[in-house]
């Protein structure tokens, strides 16, 4: 056990902050404590390639992939300076912190040296095609169907919910290959081109106002015959993989701006005079105490802390979607009837305060990635070893 | 940065978990709540002479192991996972501390031996005491284990000082507690003759202390899960296992959830005292408070689903569920360690 940094990741962090600092004050400035997952999606873009240029934009992959081969607490560290830089939500977000994790693992030399320093470099933006309308939290019952022709899978169906489709360029997801196939046997899981005639998307608007996620239909849309990752056939054992890392590392970069909203939080609480209010100090604490909890259940799920890693792992999705949720809560009622108020803006539109919107939208935290019950069934289930849920026969 | 165990704090808490389950009884835990003691005799001189545990934080020299705040949080677990009547916390850990810290060659040279042998047990008095002119007054009725006591660490003004039982000033009398494997007993010194331990502040000695409470809180609390787990894995009604159904299952995933909290919340704070942290204070007040909330949680709800098993004496449900009352309150209420908390957090926004 050491919670002290060494010299050379101090290093690091000091080279992190100085890069940081000079691109969010210099060139990228307009970006700089951009909260908004949707907005300035062009000088977004711009900033990937930027991080990719400095190979700071996947700092725990090999160098030869543009990555930095950083350990765990330099990666930490990174996610730590970046978020008190003020560097803006990752367009790339879903390529680069569970695409790309998921290619080192089941991709082949030639996936690899394709598709991940596209990622690296901010040439590809990628979306997840998993959910459908009538699998959610029962992703198994996938009905998107891919059929080889020739050289080409031909895909049709249906996803729902997919975020950030409209500003990429490709597309994991995954479809049942096998036909007749049921449950999680027969599906695959494919990477697809989104720029082309059988593809459309159509945003759906969100309790924010914003339309952050997408129906992607897929209408004989093709992909070449070796995007699939993994087995054909074996695209249930790739998606879980994924969906584990969305779970769990993926959010540590996502941790460091939950310090920047507690830390809203406590200025506007100082600020009216509620934090004089022990019932919202005690609030205040609580989330305080939770933060650092999950950082170290982070570190210790990360880092190898023997026996009990499953299970920090297990805990750790439902840990930061209820933090959020309450942080939410909490900065309504230290704002009270305030946070209620936008800025002035055109008729029709719809948007609010930053600690209004982490309030609506720190509740979509608790039902993406798998919902709060979903979590606890999973944790029962495979942290406890309970028995597993029984199966109904209806169709959605 | 490395938060996992080292390998030989990998190797302390595999040696103590096999030890204590060989050796710490139910049986042995009881026999202790019915003379009131609260102090299994055998176990503790097993834990002093198998495996030198009454020593860990006494330095080399004075015949101890001279180790860390991790390896006492995975002591303290160990044994909050068995209910342990033993003076462990209040001895080994508090007042050994203090002395350790606090006492001059010769207050240490007098004690420290006698303490890594397990041959002396202390308590403390953390409240409710003052001192003029070297003599303190006051009463306690909280003084864990206090009836075996031979002298006693109080706490007054921020200064610790080491009081003998042994005297017409002091009067020690036993009282039933809701905890009877750590019971109670009341403190009354009247100008009782006391020896400061001059290089110590009670602040000092109170992030281990508040640590080494959540550690057996976070012990007691996987035994609860545990026994609760295993319970509904065989207790069928309607037709299925009772751990089938998404109620049950969901109260343990709870469980499950506030415990890897509260075991991130003991080992940071542990870890922060040995690397002499700036949150080692921080840290210990989100441990006291989490890890005690926490075990009080899983205390009733392992009670809740044993049903009318879990409302029985014979049970031991109701040890935990008792201990971590008592581990609640001792050193400060959660609502209180949170207050500290905003104090830290928010320095200049005073409470109105
Ligand atoms: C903001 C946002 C972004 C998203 N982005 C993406 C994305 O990019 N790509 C993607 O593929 N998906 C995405 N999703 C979809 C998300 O993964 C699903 O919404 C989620 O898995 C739940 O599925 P559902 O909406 O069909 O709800 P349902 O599965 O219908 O659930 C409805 C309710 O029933 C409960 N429930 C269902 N089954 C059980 C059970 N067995 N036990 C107990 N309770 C149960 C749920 O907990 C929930 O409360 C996104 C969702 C949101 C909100």
């Amino acid at each position: 056990m050491r919670l002290t940094y060494t010299e050379s990741e101090r290093a690091f962090r000091a080279e992190a902050a100085d890069w940081l600092q000079s691109a969010l004050s210099g060139e990228f400035s307009d970006l700089r404590g951009l909260t908004n997952r949707v907005s300035a999606p062009k000088r977004r873009l711009e900033w990937e390639q930027h991080l990719g240029q400095a190979r700071w934009s996947v700092v725990g992959w090999p160098a030869k992939f543009g990555g930095r081969d950083a350990t765990l607490s330099e990666r930490l560290i990174f996610a730590e300076e970046y978020a008190a830089a003020g560097g803006p939500p990752r367009l790339n977000h879903l390529g680069v912190e569970l695409l790309g994790p998921t290619i080192l693992t089941y991709g082949t030399d030639a996936q690899k040296s394709v598709f991940l320093p596209a990622i690296s470099a901010g040439e590809a933006i990628w979306c997840q095609g998993y959910s459908e309308p009538s699998a959610g939290s029962d992703l198994s019952a996938i009905r998107t169907s891919a059929q080889l022709h020739g050289d080409q899978w031909s895909i049709n169906g249906q996803k729902v919910w997919t975020s950030l489709a409209q500003f990429s360029d490709w597309a994991f997801i995954l479809a049942r290959t096998t036909p007749k196939s049921v449950g999680r046997d027969g599906l695959s899981f494919l990477l697809v081109p989104l720029d082309q005639p059988g593809v459309s998307i159509r945003p759906i608007r969100q309790i924010t106002g914003d339309a952050e996620f997408n129906e992607l239909f897929l209408d004989d849309a093709r992909t070449a015959a070796d995007n699939v990752l993994g087995k054909v056939g074996g695209g249930w054992e790739v998606a879980m993989s994924l969906l584990g890392i969305e779970r769990g590392v993926s959010t540590l970069g996502q941790q460091m701006t939950f310090r920047n909203e507690l830390d809203a939080v406590m200025a506007a609480a100082r600020r009216n005079g509620t934090a004089k209010d022990p019932l919202i100090r005690q609030r205040l604490a609580q989330s305080e105490i939770g933060l650092r909890l999950m950082r170290f259940g982070a570190l210790r799920m990360l880092g190898g802390a023997s026996d009990n890693q499953t299970n920090a792992a297990i805990t750790y999705k439902i840990q930061w979607a209820s933090w959020r949720r309450s942080l939410g809560e909490l900065a309504m009622d230290v704002l009270g009837q305030e946070a209620e108020i936008a800025p002035a803006l055109p008729a029709g539109e719809y948007a609010m305060p930053m600690l209004t919107e982490l309030f609506l939208s720190a509740r979509a935290d608790t039902i993406y990635g798998g919902t709060n019950q979903i979590q606890r069934n999973l944790i029962a289930e495979r942290g406890l070893g309970l028995p597993r849920e029984p199966r109904g026969d209806l169709k959605g | 940065m490395r938060f996992a165990f080292s390998e030989d704090q990998a190797a302390i808490h595999d040696a103590v978990d096999s030890f204590l389950t060989s050796i710490s009884t139910s049986g042995g835990t009881r026999l202790a709540m019915d003379d009131g003691t609260g102090l299994d005799r055998p176990l503790w001189h097993a834990m002093a002479s198998e495996l030198g545990l009454t020593g860990t934080i006494i330095p080399e020299s004075f015949g101890g192991s001279e180790l860390g705040a991790v390896e006492t949080a995975i002591i303290c677990e160990a044994l909050g996972y068995q209910v342990a009547a033993v003076p462990w916390l209040a001895s080994a850990v508090i007042a050994t501390h203090a002395i350790a810290r606090g006492g001059s060659d010769a207050q240490r040279s007098e004690w420290l031996p006698r303490l890594a042998e397990g041959n002396a047990i202390l308590s403390f008095a953390d409240k409710g005491f003052s001192c003029q002119n070297g003599l303190v007054s006051g009463t306690s009725r909280f003084v864990p284990q206090g009836c075996s006591a031979e002298a006693i660490i109080v706490h007054a003004d921020n200064r610790v000082y080491l009081v003998s039982t042994d005297t017409e000033y002091c009067l020690m009398s036993p009282q039933t507690s809701l905890d009877q494997t750590r019971p109670l007993a009341k403190l009354t010194l009247d100008h009782a003759k006391a020896e400061l331990l001059a290089a110590v502040g009670w602040d000092e000695i109170e992030p281990l202390a508040w640590t080494a409470i959540a550690a057996d809180a976070l012990g007691g609390a996987q035994a609860c899960l545990d026994q609760s787990v295993a319970y509904v894995g065989e207790r069928v009604q309607f037709g299925r296992v009772i751990g089938s159904f998404q109620a049950v299952k969901h109260k343990l995933a709870d469980m499950l959830i506030g415990l890897e909290q509260a075991r991130s919340a003991v080992y940071w704070a542990a870890g922060e005292i040995d690397s002499d942290g700036d949150d080692a204070r921080l840290a210990s007040h989100a441990a006291k408070s989490f890890a005690c909330e926490t075990y009080a949680e899983c205390a009733g709800h392992a009670i809740q689903l044993l049903g009318g098993i879990g409302f029985t004496w014979e049970h031991d449900a109701h040890l935990y569920f008792k201990r971590a009352r008592a581990n609640l309150s001792m050193m400060g209420a959660p609502s209180w360690h949170r207050e500290q908390i905003a104090k830290l957090i928010l320095p200049e926004d005073l409470c109105a």
